[in-house]
């Protein structure tokens, strides 16, 4: 088992009070499994992916554990989470398009980045230019500045620059969302190959845009309001969701093909309930359709089928 | 009633301003009332350069913009008011369409102060509250708070609604979508589906396929500055002619197809990467009849429409 995360929980501090973002959350990632963190803005699944690797100043370590390949990484102390940071868990960061220093031409930086951890940039310059032409860069790019390279070329050097040291995680968050369709399906495709490839071992891709899981995730996770409300293989939660909140996500979705004229498609009436102080109980249990007396405690996010769990009284029951 | 003919929009670029860049080539459509016309192309093919031309926030540098028979272009003072009161746009970031120092009202109140003087305060009161019901908004809900105490889909909707209250005739919904969150955008969209049964006339930017061929009736395909396909939404989605047309629609995520079964279907190419070199494509040719209805640019048959 690759990756365990069991209980975690990660707050925000804020002068109103601890914002809940991860509010204990417990699953695991097998070797090669490339696992796809869904939800929508609010969430927490940028939270959740960026607590495992660097927690920012105003995110607090609550409780909870993760465990990289047997060993439990330090993620409540920043300075020991540098021994693992890039060599084992790597980030593709949100705005990775704005990730690249101006200042810097692309090779300048990728030593600098290294030398801060130590690794002689002679040793992985063959390595890292046969990946830029893996991933159709020419090795030219090492001498331009960022502002010489088109959005999806700045996305695929970030690609190759996080995952260059081979790290047992990546965590690539919302990396084709700034993209074009054409760019981002290429982008898409190349992280499955890393994987393949075994450059990494495993990775969890954190997006809002649940068909692009589809096309290339093992398994999907589905968040909302700070707590995970569905985990299956992706085939599963495309096409036989269990969650009522992921079963209404998805029949919110337009398709090529769908049309109003045709066929109405309907959104979830209301909105997620704040995260400063969350309701007790199923928190989504204010939308759902399906809610009764029992959803005022909170449903354990069990198993339902085989590698299929889901926090809801109405599947478990 | 509005109407693009052959309309080109060059930015000047360089130190100096020295260059010339045609963002828009040589672009005509029409929109009528009640007809929602979705204008689909990646980033950089001009797709909001056109919406904001017909918004008068451009001008054109070729080619005219006639609206209910006359040239936009030259408009003036109050006449340029009028075309306003019939023509409104709405944005992508509804979050930067507000001042967060005031209220979002104050969107209402200035258009009030611009356009409704006549009216007393009850008559306002009752319009506001009829258009806020327009966009299903509850008027308790919205007014007197301040932008960041609002959702991006309740803003995005108070625009709307802004527009609304002027009676417009054509909506330029420029990514209004794109920002909202996927429970909410459906509602927005079926909002706009609802505003164009009443006679409203939508220009819809997107760079959305799903998004496009969900609402609009027909759709225009942009690639670099020109018009590559374009007629009824079904027959451009449904039989797609054009190379790019094709890689575009293999490449666009789908739920229960996976990339290789679409791209099957479609027999088109893969996409391929951009490596920066030469070869940024050249833009379209002349506009041929394929079908009834349904327009395509010229293209060779190896690949001069491939993808970038």
């Amino acid at each position: 088992m690759s990756v365990r995360v069991d209980g975690l929980k990660v707050y925000y501090q804020t002068l109103h009070g601890d914002v809940k973002a991860v509010d204990g959350a417990t699953f695991e990632i097998a070797d090669g499994e490339i696992m796809g963190l869904a939800g929508e803005s609010g969430c927490g699944k940028s939270t959740l992916g960026k607590s495992m690797i660097r927690m920012d100043a105003r995110m607090r370590y609550v409780e909870g554990h993760v465990d990289l390949d047997g060993a439990e990484l330090p993620i409540w102390d920043d300075s020991k989470m540098n021994a693992f940071r890039f060599r084992e868990v790597s980030i593709i960061p949100q705005y990775a398009l704005s990730a690249l220093n101006p200042t810097r031409r692309i090779g300048t930086m990728a030593a600098e980045l290294l030398a801060s951890r130590d690794v002689p940039v002679d040793t992985v310059l063959p390595e890292l230019k046969r990946r830029l032409r893996l991933v159709g860069l020419s090795e030219d790019v090492l001498e331009r500045f960022p502002i010489e390279l088109s959005g999806g070329m700045k996305q695929r050097v970030v690609m190759v620059l996080s995952s260059i040291l081979d790290p047992s995680l990546l965590i690539a968050d919302e990396v084709t969302s700034a993209l074009d369709v054409s760019t981002q399906r290429a982008v898409s495709e190349l992280l499955v190959e890393f994987r393949d490839r075994g450059f990494v071992k495993s990775m969890i891709v954190i997006t809002h845009d649940l068909s692009v899981l589809y096309q290339i995730a093992d398994t999907v996770l589905v968040m909302y309001a700070g707590k995970l409300a569905e985990k299956a293989p992706a085939e599963t939660v495309v096409n036989a969701p269990s969650h009522p909140y992921t079963q209404l996500l998805l029949s919110s979705l337009p398709e090529v093909g769908v049309r109003y004229s045709e066929k109405r498609l309907t959104g979830i009436p209301g909105r997620p309930p704040s995260l400063l102080d969350p309701p007790t109980g199923c928190r989504f249990r204010a939308r759902c359709p399906l809610a009764f007396a029992k959803c005022a405690d909170e449903p354990p996010f069990a198993e339902v089928g085989a590698g299929h769990s889901a926090a809801c009284w109405k599947v478990a029951a | 009633m509005l109407k693009v003919e052959t309309c080109c929009k060059a930015y000047r670029v360089g130190a100096f301003g020295g260059s010339e860049l045609l963002a828009v080539h040589d672009v005509s459509f029409e929109v009528a009332p009640g007809e929602v016309v979705a204008l689909i192309g990646e980033s950089g093919s001009g797709k909001s350069t056109i919406g904001k031309m017909i918004l008068r926030l451009l001008r054109v540098t070729r080619g005219s913009i006639v609206f209910d028979g006359g040239d936009i272009s030259s408009l003036q003072g109050r006449r340029l008011k009028e075309y306003y009161a019939d023509v409104q746009g709405v944005f992508q970031d509804p979050f930067s369409s507000y001042n967060p120092i005031f209220k979002a009202d104050r969107v209402f109140a200035m258009l009030r102060h611009e356009y409704f003087q006549g009216l007393s305060g009850a008559e306002w009161q009752s319009k506001l509250e009829k258009s806020l019901d327009a966009v299903s908004l509850n008027p308790a809900d919205v007014l007197n708070k301040y932008p960041h105490q609002l959702s991006g889909g309740q803003l995005q909707r108070m625009l709307i609604a802004r527009a609304l209250l002027l009676d417009i005739r054509l909506l330029v919904a420029d990514e209004i979508i794109s920002m909202l969150d996927a429970s909410t955008r459906i509602d927005v969209l079926n909002l706009l589906g609802d505003l164009k049964s009443r006679g409203l006339g939508i220009l819809f930017i997107t760079h959305d396929l799903n998004l496009g061929s969900y609402i609009s009736d027909r759709t225009m395909i942009l690639r670099s500055g020109a018009v590559v396909e374009l007629g009824a939404t079904q027959r451009v989605f449904g039989n797609p002619l054009h190379p790019y047309t094709r890689s575009l629609l293999a490449s666009v995520p789908q739920l229960h197809k996976t990339w290789r079964e679409q791209e099957a279907e479609l027999g088109a190419a893969p996409p391929g990467l951009d490596d920066g070199g030469p070869g940024a494509a050249a833009t379209g040719g002349k506009l041929v009849e394929a079908e009834d209805d349904h327009f395509v640019a010229a293209f060779s048959g190896d690949g001069a429409g491939a993808p970038r």
